[in-house]
């Protein structure tokens, strides 16, 4: 019994990076062959628009095939995800601040996004942090909003 | 060539002009600060930059932003001498005898033949641009869609075999930059694809959005978590002169790298980075003491700094006298120009004699604006570096964010950005090159618009692509190619990449 459980687990480990990646690809072909089937593809003379994506999805799916074939020489599926964490922290700030940008205005987001990932995130202390995340968004805004004229979304209080 | 000299002439007078001199003075002290700042490549410096040059005029806009990509390219190779770490992928291999040189005291000397390096490499491949773009230009004329048709897919087989990783990874990573371009409104039909009911799509997706994304982003996520960098040295003026033995070794490879480094950047992909590959493989196996290389050598650094310098000046040629981005960074210059109005291609240098001879002109200025700023400057620049990263990268996101948005107003761009630094990280994590899905998303438009235009042209015939001469040769050469890449997969012989020793870091 425990034989067949670890079995699945032994065949995924002996999975090297470039067959999986292009197992991936192959997966991603066929999923633009199936949003492409809302346009028209036409004919071989006269190409719709789905016709360019079509050849591209049949190209991709042969590309993953090809990286499988010669995936000899990969690493085994074995990779290191040490960073992951803290990269799935600073994308989910990210991802928050670009949330907050047109709502709070430009000032406010870059404030709090910096005092987050540096206090927060980087355990940097309180004052250095404050004194980075206000000065580095009031610099920026001069420079790049006053300066060179860039529409930059202020906040409704209109800071 | 009187001609080509009085053309000279007039985009010295522009380029020497006060307003454009300062522009040029600018953007090589940030190129130089960029290039110093693991995660911001030129690249993402030219991306972040874009919006701000908006309001200034074209020749302005395009000296500010190619003073960014050669300064980036001078300040990528101080991180790899002083510390080992390289600024910009270009600079890797700066950092094997630059770092080495480094140890054995002689930092100052290897910051010095980078820096005459580069100028001469730089110098050299701006004359190259000068003779070479007009005439290519001249020739281009007689390009129809069959031959652009044709120039696109020779384009992306020879972007496959030069780059560094496996050809069918690198064409995978093109045909997904061109399902990128398929992105929004068909200009021959109009009808709107893959938008996802998001009306900002319709207009397609930008290079910016995806070039900070895929480049700044997903390095900041590779590597934010990283330990804090190592003790930097700074070192004092009067350290900086080479001695006599070792100009004497430099000659050879400032020449080799200013070469090679001008004709690889003129084919597409990474010109820079693969370049400098190149050169360093070269060096090694002519060398009468290749043993020294990795411990030290002075032709490790003069090499591959020339190589990367040109090849910065050879990837204009394609872009000015075509219209054609080789690089993503030539994209993104592309894309700056075409804010304004202009389009680069064989007509550019007829019709705007001003902005293209301004242009070269202004890169002579640029070459020596760096020679004087960066060897006299460079204990002030590497104070850039005691900034800890724990500091430096939040700021950095924010700068990505403020140019993703403020190049539309758009915040879907920012999203757009963000999605892109996440496929960025996890196709680095497999050894995917990225520079080919950046240029595939701009070919995109051009390559389908022409594909149906020579169709339409021959009532729906492909022989059109193997009738007329100039596409002939041009698909040829690209079918050569595919064989060529194929001959070490069925002979089992070593492929160009082994032996420049670009395929060790295999994924």
């Amino acid at each position: 019994m425990q034989e067949t459980e670890q079995a699945p687990e032994q065949a995924w480990r002996r999975l090297r990076n470039d067959q999986f990646s292009g197992l991936l690809l192959i997966l991603f072909a066929l999923y633009l062959y199936w949003e492409n089937r809302a346009y028209p593809v036409g004919s071989l003379a006269e190409p719709g628009p789905g016709y360019m994506p079509l050849m591209l999805a049949i190209f991709l799916a042969a590309m993953g095939v090809l990286i499988i074939i010669f995936s000899g020489r990969s690493r085994l599926l074995e990779m290191k995800w040490v960073e992951a964490p803290h990269a799935v922290i600073v994308l989910i700030a990210c991802g928050a601040a670009a949330f907050a940008l047109e709502r709070i205005g430009y000032r406010l987001t870059i404030i709090a996004l910096l005092i987050f990932l540096l206090g927060v995130l980087e355990r940097k202390r309180p004052l250095p942090v404050l004194i980075v995340s206000i000065s580095f968004a009031m610099i920026s805004f001069y420079v790049i909003g006053d300066l060179l004229v860039v529409p930059l979304p202020r906040s409704p209080w209109g800071f | 060539m009187v001609e080509t000299f009085q053309d000279l002439y007039l985009g010295f007078s522009i380029a020497l002009s006060p307003q454009v001199l300062v522009y040029a003075f600018v953007g090589c002290i940030i190129g130089t600060l960029v290039g110093m700042m693991p995660g911001l490549g030129p690249l993402a410096g030219i991306s972040l930059l874009l919006p701000a040059t908006f309001g200034l005029n074209p020749i302005i806009a395009i000296v500010l932003l190619s003073g960014v990509y050669y300064g980036a390219m001078y300040g990528g190779s101080t991180t790899s001498i002083l510390m080992r770490i390289p600024g910009e992928a270009a600079s890797v291999m700066t950092c094997i005898d630059g770092y080495a040189m480094t140890q054995n005291g002689r930092a100052g000397p290897a910051l010095a033949i980078a820096a005459i390096g580069s100028f001469i490499a730089g110098s050299l491949g701006v004359v190259g641009l000068m003779l070479l773009a007009p005439t290519l230009a001249a020739f281009a004329l007689r390009f129809g869609p069959p031959e652009y048709t044709a120039l696109l897919l020779m384009g992306f087989f020879i972007l496959a075999y030069m780059s560094a990783g496996s050809m069918p990874k690198t064409l995978s990573m093109a045909g997904l930059g061109l399902i990128f371009g398929m992105v929004g409104i068909d200009t021959m039909t109009g009808y709107t694809r893959f938008s996802f009911g998001v009306i900002e799509l319709g207009d397609g997706i930008g290079i910016v959005p995806v070039a900070v994304g895929l480049f700044g982003i997903s390095e900041i996520l590779l590597v934010a978590g990283a330990a804090e960098p190592p003790k930097v040295q700074r070192p004092k003026l009067r350290e900086l002169i080479p001695s006599r033995e070792e100009l004497r070794l430099s000659v050879g490879p400032i020449a080799r790298g200013s070469l090679l480094g001008f004709l690889i950047g003129i084919i597409p992909g990474s010109a820079h980075i693969i370049s400098s590959f190149v050169s360093y493989g070269i060096e090694r196996r002519i060398s009468k003491h290749p043993e020294r290389f990795g411990s030290g050598a002075i032709e490790g650094v003069a090499g591959p700094e020339s190589a990367n310098n040109s090849a910065a000046s050879g990837a204009f040629v394609p872009m000015m006298a075509l219209g054609i981005p080789t690089s993503p960074i030539t994209a993104v210059m592309i894309a700056a120009v075409m804010v304004h109005g202009i389009s680069p291609g064989p007509l550019l240098i007829q019709q705007q004699p001003e902005l293209f001879w301004g242009f070269v002109a202004s890169m002579y200025v640029g070459n020596v604006v760096l020679l004087i700023l960066n060897l006299p400057m460079v204990g002030l620049f590497v104070n850039l570096l005691r900034i800890p990263y724990a500091y430096l990268y939040p700021c950095i996101l924010c700068f990505t964010i403020l140019g993703g948005y403020s190049v539309a107003n758009s915040i879907v761009d920012v999203w757009i950005m963000l999605g892109m630094g996440v496929i960025g990280y996890l196709l680095r994590k497999f050894g995917y090159d990225l520079a080919p899905i950046a240029l595939g998303l701009v070919l995109a438009p051009m390559l389908e618009l022409s594909v149906r235009q020579s169709l339409a042209m021959s009532a729906g015939t492909y022989a059109i692509f193997v009738n007329r001469p100039i596409a002939a040769i041009m698909l040829g050469i690209g079918v050569l190619i595919v064989v060529l890449s194929l001959k070490p997969l069925i002979s089992k012989r070593k492929d160009w990449r082994a032996s420049v020793g670009l395929e060790s870091e295999q994924s």
